[in-house]
């Protein structure tokens, strides 16, 4: 199971005066199982990649498959692979429709062609995921819940749809700070239970560095680093601020500790983990100062 | 994409036409329109078509433009034409049982199709030469004086404006949506018509739905910058006549007044 | 610049029941001052913000705009031309099909004469560094630059405070420092108050104030140093502290006696050194 991605270019508006490159020769492959953090300024051509990986636009050259199928394909097959990568769209909760927040989420298995028993199954199942209780919201109309609680039947909609992969493009944006948190422990949980992929495009580099297994990042229609988040953060700072993106808030404090001659745990992800180790460091000998000569 | 489709049909460019005062360039389209239809002689059609070739370089939009603003109204032009070549009675050329082509009948197809094609050549530079926002500016500036018998020409310019800030807007919106449902499988591209229309629910409820959040936004929005209607308002461009205006004025009336001799007197 | 007297703003809802989203708020807000005001979504943080230029007026209590009241209906217009606002959407603020008439809205709607609105659009365009976009298209640009926009036209409008209503919650970090550098600027070189609705705390933490609001009610009211140096009560009610503080709270915590109130990677580092000397 993987996304292959085949040395991708895509043009905006061929011909016309307002031409522009806006994937220029992307090659990569999104194993099964892995958690991608993709990163970039706006217009770096990471939301025209996403939308490559579920075949809602098709590459001017080059090929996406899924499994070996080409998305571009007019088959039944390619239009099955296509619905094993999920998408949920910046404020996903702007394309709600239905009366019920159950017929909202019954959208996507019905085009899939699912029985009835199959969709409410599925509807049930996705809702418990994101956390809402099915006899309280299932009835309830979408449009008189919360921010949040809209957010999560967007998500449940797709999840519904039982991808491989999840694509989230800014899951956080607009949410408070409890909001943010409530969302990304959630994509922990999910990515934990191994129920899909997942692919996430984020500004909030805290949450890149918390989640992902591998970052990309992009720049000018290229993906100019890929590799672990912490190498890339600690190793590549030229390259990413060349490419307009910064390194998580933590990594930023501790970098500027350890250059004032701070010994910092630089891999931190969690400013308890960050905390536990400069203690060690500097608090633990302090305390300890009589043990640490009688041992010398 | 539906966000490449460019709006209205500005031709950028720095021509006499496009500095034209956009009160000017409204009047004048409107007396040639009325000229195009006095024209009925040869001479009159071979003078009609010269002002409209001059004002087509003058304007500096390529003819292929022009052509490409009448080429979608080609059913209209086929449709009189039919209507005239069949119904005008007169010296049957051709004739198939019940009715029949009769000469009148082709000469006054091909005419009044031609007067049509003019007609929409003619406009056409109107808006290519005209930037939308100035378009409005003239539109308001030409109702104005019909306020007092109660047209309500800022709330129609105000309208406009805010029409044409939010058409990119609803495009990109409109892209946006239908992509979030094409991900959970709808299908905007088969099926019969009843299923066509029923698959755009998931695209107009949400499309709605943000449309009328935008106005209401858009109206504190207003409101928070004093808006309160055309009383008392200033405007920070005011439309000036030039002699650019004048000389068409001059130039579009001759033409008129030759047309109407042509027509009328007894040459 | 805002005298605000136990302020509160209750709505009825659906079954029937009153609903405060602003509870018995009392503050003072000075002249050339830049507030930013912290809570969750629902604390009722918008709602302040709208009662300051009039958009919303208060169930009960008052507020005193350079001394007019909010709840006497002469003073509606004044007040929205001392107090401009700048909402969260930028694609929703904006009335105009090109940036300069964008501008000259406000000044437009003011019945300011032609010439002064063209020297006021300038102005407000070279201020927020945004003059060679003047005959764009609003539609063309950034979100950072839509919002430098609609700080453009509110300053045309010659107020003495600028409300921003989380001006930076739709935009990528890249904008997101363009529009606080702006405000900060404006706040700087032309004395003009700021009032910021934020949930980054890292924008809180520049401001001169900050105030906490929860559940419509003021519960925290400081420098960002004293408002930050209590992470605690800040995480219960579900906000965030910026990294230095959190860091050096929970050091603390540990045993380690390091000052709590770090707002800055610096500050931090000078708490920590002498620890590391005697490593």
């Amino acid at each position: 199971m993987a996304i292959r991605v085949e040395n991708i270019t895509y043009v905006y508006g061929g011909g016309t005066p307002y031409e522009k490159t806006a994937l220029d020769g992307v090659d990569l492959t999104i194993e099964k199982g892995e958690f991608v953090g993709i990163i970039g300024h706006t217009g770096s051509g990471k939301s025209t990649l996403i939308q490559h990986l579920n075949g809602l636009i098709h590459p001017t050259k080059g090929r996406v498959l899924v499994d070996g199928v080409d998305l571009s394909g007019k088959s039944k097959e390619a239009a099955a692979k296509r619905h094993t990568v999920g998408m949920v769209f910046q404020y996903p909760e702007q394309q709600l429709f239905e009366e019920t927040v159950a017929a909202d989420i019954a959208f996507g298995p019905k085009n899939l062609g699912c029985d009835e028993a199959t969709v409410e199954a599925r509807v049930k199942e996705a809702m418990a995921f994101v956390g809402l209780d099915y006899d309280t919201y299932a009835g309830r109309s979408p449009f008189r819940l919360s921010g949040g609680q809209m957010r999560r039947v967007a998500i449940a909609g797709v999840i519904a749809m039982k991808p491989d992969f999840l694509i989230l493009d800014e899951p956080s944006a607009g949410l408070d700070p409890v909001g943010r948190r409530e969302i990304f422990s959630q994509i922990k949980a999910w990515y934990e239970e191994g129920a899909f992929s997942v692919i996430l495009v984020s500004h909030n580099m805290d949450d890149i560095a918390k989640l992902a297994t591998r970052l990309l990042v992009m720049s000018h229609g290229r993906c100019v680093l890929d590799g672990r988040p912490m190498d890339i953060f600690l190793h590549h700072r030229e390259e990413l601020e060349a490419a307009g993106v910064d390194v998580p808030p933590l990594t930023k404090t501790l970098l500027a500790l350890k250059e004032r001659g701070i010994p910092v745990p630089e891999e931190a992800v969690t400013t308890e983990e960050a905390a536990d180790a400069l203690y060690k460091t500097l608090g633990g000998k302090q305390k300890n100062k009589g043990k640490g000569g009688r041992a010398c | 994409m539906l966000t490449d489709i460019t709006l209205g049909q500005y031709y950028p460019g720095n021509s006499f036409l496009h500095q034209m005062d956009p009160r000017a360039k409204i009047l004048c389209t409107m007396i040639f329109i009325v000229a195009i239809f006095l024209a009925q002689s040869l001479w009159a059609y071979l003078l009609v078509t010269a002002f409209i070739l001059g004002s087509i370089a003058v304007s500096g939009v390529p003819v292929k433009m022009v052509a490409k603003a009448v080429k979608p109204l080609w059913i209209i032009l086929v449709f009189t034409m039919l209507i005239h070549v069949l119904t005008t009675p007169g010296t049957p050329l051709v004739s198939f049982g019940w009715f029949s082509i009769t000469e009148e009948g082709v000469r006054n197809g091909v005419l009044m199709t031609l007067r049509l094609v003019y007609l929409i050549a003619f406009s056409s530079l109107l808006t290519y030469t005209t930037s939308p926002i100035v378009l409005t500016d003239g539109i308001e500036a030409l109702l104005t004086p019909w306020k007092r018998i109660g047209v309500p020409a800022h709330e129609l310019a105000m309208m406009m404006t805010i029409a044409l800030r939010f058409i990119p807007t609803l495009l990109e919106e409109t892209d946006r949506i239908m992509k979030a449902q094409s991900s959970r499988g709808a299908d905007f591209t088969t099926g019969n018509l009843w299923q066509r229309a029923k698959s755009m629910v998931p695209l107009l409820v949400p499309l709605f739905i943000s449309a009328f959040r935008r106005a209401d936004d858009l109206a504190t929005a207003m409101e928070a910058r004093c808006y309160r209607g055309g009383e008392g308002r200033t405007k920070m461009h005011q439309l000036v006549y030039t002699w650019r205006d004048g000389a068409a004025f001059g130039a579009v009336i001759a033409v008129t007044a030759v047309l109407a001799a042509l027509r009328f007197l007894p040459l | 610049m805002f005298d605000i007297r136990h302020l509160t703003h209750a709505y009825e809802t659906e079954d029937g029941g009153t609903f405060k989203a602003l509870d018995n708020v009392s503050c003072r807000i000075r002249k050339g001052e830049f507030t930013a005001i912290i809570g969750t979504n629902g604390s009722g943080k918008s709602t302040l913000a709208r009662h300051l230029n009039a958009l919303m007026l208060p169930t009960d209590g008052d507020i005193l705009v350079e001394g007019m009241s909010v709840n006497d209906p002469e003073n509606v217009w004044p007040i929205r031309q001392k107090v401009g606002m700048v909402f969260q959407n930028p694609d929703n603020q904006i009335v105009a099909a090109v940036v300069e008439e964008e501008v000259a809205f406000g000044p437009e709607n003011l019945g300011v004469p032609r010439e002064e609105i063209v020297e006021r659009v300038a102005e407000s365009l070279e201020k927020v560094g945004m003059s060679q976009y003047r005959h764009h298209s609003p539609a063309m640009l950034s979100g950072g630059q839509k919002q430098r926009i609609a700080i453009a036209g509110v300053l045309a409008m010659k107020p003495d405070c600028i409300i921003l209503d989380e001006p930076t919650a739709m935009l990528d970090p890249v904008g997101r420092r363009e529009v606080m550098d702006t405000v900060h600027e404006l706040n700087r070189t032309e004395g003009i108050s700021v009032v910021l609705i934020t949930h980054f705390m890292e924008e809180a933490v520049t401001a001169d104030r900050v105030l906490v609001i929860h559940k419509g009610h003021l519960v925290m009211d400081g420098t960002p140093r004293e408002v930050f140096s209590q992470p605690e009560k800040l995480l219960a009610i579900g906000l965030d502290v910026p990294v230095p503080a959190d860091l050096a709270h929970l050091l603390h915590r540990k045993g380690l006696a390091v000052r709590e109130d770090c707002m800055t990677d610096e500050e931090l580092g000078d708490a920590l050194w002498p620890f590391v000397s005697k490593i």
